[in-house]
């Protein structure tokens, strides 16, 4: 489903991405781990087109089609969707109708058409049971004033909306508390299934313990220096990032 | 992103601006929101009317000639030369700092009327009523179905009026203001210049002496207006300045909402608009007033748009009135307007809810007046500017609490929305307070349509041009939400019609 090559991208000058091979196939979960500063956020705002990043090299395609000559937008009604580490507040704009236009705008790029009130209102009460949330949270302004593990539910709740092909979770795990990690992570599991394809940023390897992965790579110095299953998330949590780096001269004494 | 933020209480004058281009790095996409913003005025077009002029020049002899054409009574005639000799008196002001070429009062001509003289709406001219159904204008049925009852100004003169009769029977008087000078003398003479006096500025003095038309409203004792009364004003004639006089009276016990909206055809002159509009809240009455402004702004270049000088004035007399202005601008190329309030009853309250929108070079110099004079008087602002382009946007405000207004109070709250490098947000707030027991609040904000916001719609499958007209109408929802329904989502569209052919 999502295959890169030999990617490269730079952020204001300086290389982050060296050289990265991934690919992720329909119904798999992989899980992405390194230190700080590997260009683990780099690959998640490349994936999805935000503006500064800069590819220099290598190749991308979704499903066939060259997913970096998309705009975001279009990458989003192709059906890749980018749970942000840090949600973006959009004050007075209330959360459901917010969603409801992502969904229509969507829905209008790939020739459907687009979902009445009504209809709306049904598929959202179906995801608010899946997620468990209260709907009190869509009568509010999109992030505004939403604690830390709000703002990633509400995250996960959008993702369940808007049912993409494949998810990026950008280090969803960041700042939560135990519970809103259980409760995250269930979302995430509830949407699961056969067609769609997972990418777990993370630096911890508890959010794995939730999220079980079928495939853990190691990013450091922007490239996969490391790939196996559930056992290799372990590994790292037992042994920190040092021995990676040691594969790895070139980053020596940089796993700080 | 810049934030500017102060909360002051008691006597006090702060004055903030911010420039736009301080915070350079933060938005490269905001240039292209903002070439963006370059859309075409939609309404532009003319519509082709027999047009009966004065001759263009200002004079003793033309202010009497415009009264006899308007076959209008000795003591009006009088009253408007009073004006104007007043108004001779008077230097043109320039204390707004604002980019204005000078004006050729005697360039102008004073009084423009369509040439048949239409009873009814049957009598109306069709390519009048064509030129309001591209505007949107529910005249005849559509008028019915929204329950609006709609006194139309073309030019200078009003064309047809509907619901008089439903109105009547409630006792309400909702017509032009030359048929109330004929019609209910002594209700005008009582009114007319007692809120704004024919003196009281020179745009004012002006309006006094040549104003040609306008509406009158008159809600007697107890009696709720049973709809939302509406005027739109449409300036059509070459070099016709359009001097608008409303007045709304609301007795004791009376509640009337009034709607205005505006929009204008293309032009190459700069045309001068200087209204008037006064409105009296007796004891207990309410008055709730909302414009929504589209007046033609000019082009990239700020060529031959409208001149906006308007003086707004509301009067709560009786103790425990409340009048309530709401406004929505985004025309004009420029605007001085500041829809005030004397607060002269005990427990009186005065709100001024106001979205201005300017982009290329429009210059908008808006804001209130609250005149705290009663005790335990209330005031609210909530001012939200927008600004684009090289488009300068100002909130200028004064909150005054005399003496006695014993337990005063007043917040004020002015939020800068900037898109693009070039444009500037300015806030001006004076407060004079003379007892100390008032309490007065002022907060601003200046910030951004930030990368992030924009990235974050898109990443969700909302494009650009969308994203930026969501998030600038979530910026504005505290205002819009004081709009009557209807009116809400008209101005609503307008701002997203401002806001169109955004990226590309």
């Amino acid at each position: 489903m999502l295959k890169i090559e030999n990617l490269h991208a730079r952020v204001e000058g300086k290389d982050i991405l060296k050289g990265l091979t991934l690919s992720v196939g329909a119904g798999e979960v992989h899980a992405i781990m390194g230190p700080n500063g590997a260009g683990k956020s780099t690959l998640g705002n490349v994936l999805s087109g935000r503006d500064g990043y800069e590819v220099t090299e290598g190749s991308v395609t979704f499903n066939g089609v060259d997913l970096l000559s998309l705009e975001p937008e279009e990458r989003a009604a192709a059906g890749m969707f980018l749970a942000f580490q840090y949600p973006v507040e959009i004050p007075g704009v209330n959360n459901t109708y917010f969603l409801r236009a992502a969904l229509n705008a969507q829905r209008k790029q790939r020739g459907e058409k687009e979902l009445d009130s009504m209809q709306f209102l049904k598929l959202v009460r179906e995801k608010l049971k899946i997620m468990q949330i209260s709907d009190e949270l869509l009568h509010r302004a999109v992030n505004e004033g939403f604690s830390g593990g709000e703002k990633k539910r509400n995250e996960i709740f959008q993702m369940a909306v808007l049912e993409p092909k494949l998810a990026i979770l950008d280090e969803t795990d960041s700042g939560l508390d135990i519970d809103a990690l259980k409760q995250v992570a269930q979302g995430v599991n509830a949407l699961r299934s056969a067609e769609r394809g997972f990418l777990v940023i993370t630096h911890y390897q508890r959010l794995l313990d939730y999220i079980e992965p079928d495939f853990v790579h190691v990013l450091a110095d922007g490239r996969i220096v490391e790939s196996g299953d559930k056992t290799l998330a372990l590994k790292l949590e037992a042994q920190g990032y040092a021995w990676v780096n040691d594969k790895d001269p070139a980053l020596t004494g940089a796993s700080a | 992103m810049t934030t500017a933020h102060d909360d002051t209480k008691n006597t006090m004058t702060t004055e903030t601006t911010v420039r736009s281009d301080l915070s350079a790095t933060t938005l490269r996409d905001n240039v292209e929101v903002a070439e963006a913003l370059g859309r075409r005025y939609e309404a532009g077009f003319v519509t082709d009317i027999e047009t009966e002029y004065l001759p263009a020049g200002l004079s003793e002899d033309i202010v009497r000639q415009l009264s006899a054409l308007k076959k209008e009574p000795e003591w009006m005639t009088e009253w408007r030369l009073k004006a104007y000799r007043h108004w001779l008196t008077m230097p043109t002001p320039d204390w707004a700092k604002l980019k204005l070429t000078p004006i050729d009062y005697q360039s102008i001509s004073y009084y423009a009327a369509p040439k048949s003289g239409p009873k009814s709406l049957d009598e109306v001219d069709p390519k009048l009523l064509e030129t309001y159904d591209k505007l949107g204008v529910p005249l005849h049925e559509r008028a019915k179905l929204a329950g609006v009852a709609v006194d139309a100004v073309f030019d200078s003169v009003s064309v047809g009026t509907t619901f008089r009769k439903e109105l009547a029977e409630a006792g309400v008087i909702f017509c032009s203001m030359s048929e109330a000078i004929r019609e209910h003398a002594e209700l005008v003479q009582k009114y007319l210049g007692s809120v704004v006096p024919v003196g009281d500025n020179f745009f004012a003095a002006l309006n006094s002496a040549v104003f040609s038309d306008g509406s009158f409203v008159f809600i007697p004792k107890g009696v709720r207006c049973p709809m939302e009364l509406s005027t739109y004003f449409r300036i059509n004639a070459i070099n016709t300045g359009q001097f608008e006089r409303t007045l709304i009276v609301c007795e004791d016990d009376a509640y009337v909402s009034y709607l205005e909206g505006c929009t204008a055809p293309m032009r190459d002159e700069n045309q001068l608009h200087a209204a008037v509009v006064e409105l009296v809240a007796l004891e207990r009455a309410q008055i709730k007033y909302s414009t929504v402004q589209n007046w033609y702004p000019g082009d990239e270049n700020g060529v031959g748009g409208i001149y906006n000088f308007v003086t707004k004035r509301g009067d709560c007399r009786g103790n425990d009135s409340k009048i309530s202005w709401t406004q929505v601008e985004t025309g004009s190329a420029i605007t001085w307007k500041y829809p005030s309030c004397v607060l002269r009853g005990d427990r009186s309250v005065g709100e001024f809810y106001s979205v201005a929108l300017t982009h290329h070079r429009q210059q908008a110099d808006t804001g209130t007046k609250m005149i705290h004079i009663g005790k335990g008087t209330k005031s609210k602002i909530v001012s939200k500017g927008i600004s684009a382009g090289r488009s300068s946007n100002s909130y200028r405000g004064l909150v005054k609490v005399e003496k006695g207004a014993e337990g005063a109070r007043n917040y004020t709250q002015c939020d800068s929305l900037l898109i693009g490098k070039k444009c500037g947000a300015h806030t001006f707030p004076y407060m004079e307070v003379k007892n100390p027991t008032a309490i007065v609040e002022h907060e601003a904000t200046t910030s951004k349509i930030s990368d992030d916001q924009l990235f974050y719609c898109r990443s969700r499958g909302i494009g650009e041009e969308d994203a930026v007209s969501m998030i600038v109408d979530g910026f504005c929802k505290q205002v819009f939400r004081e709009l009557p329904m209807e009116f809400a989502v008209e101005a609503k569209k307008l701002l997203e019609v401002s806001l169109e052919g955004a990226v590309g």
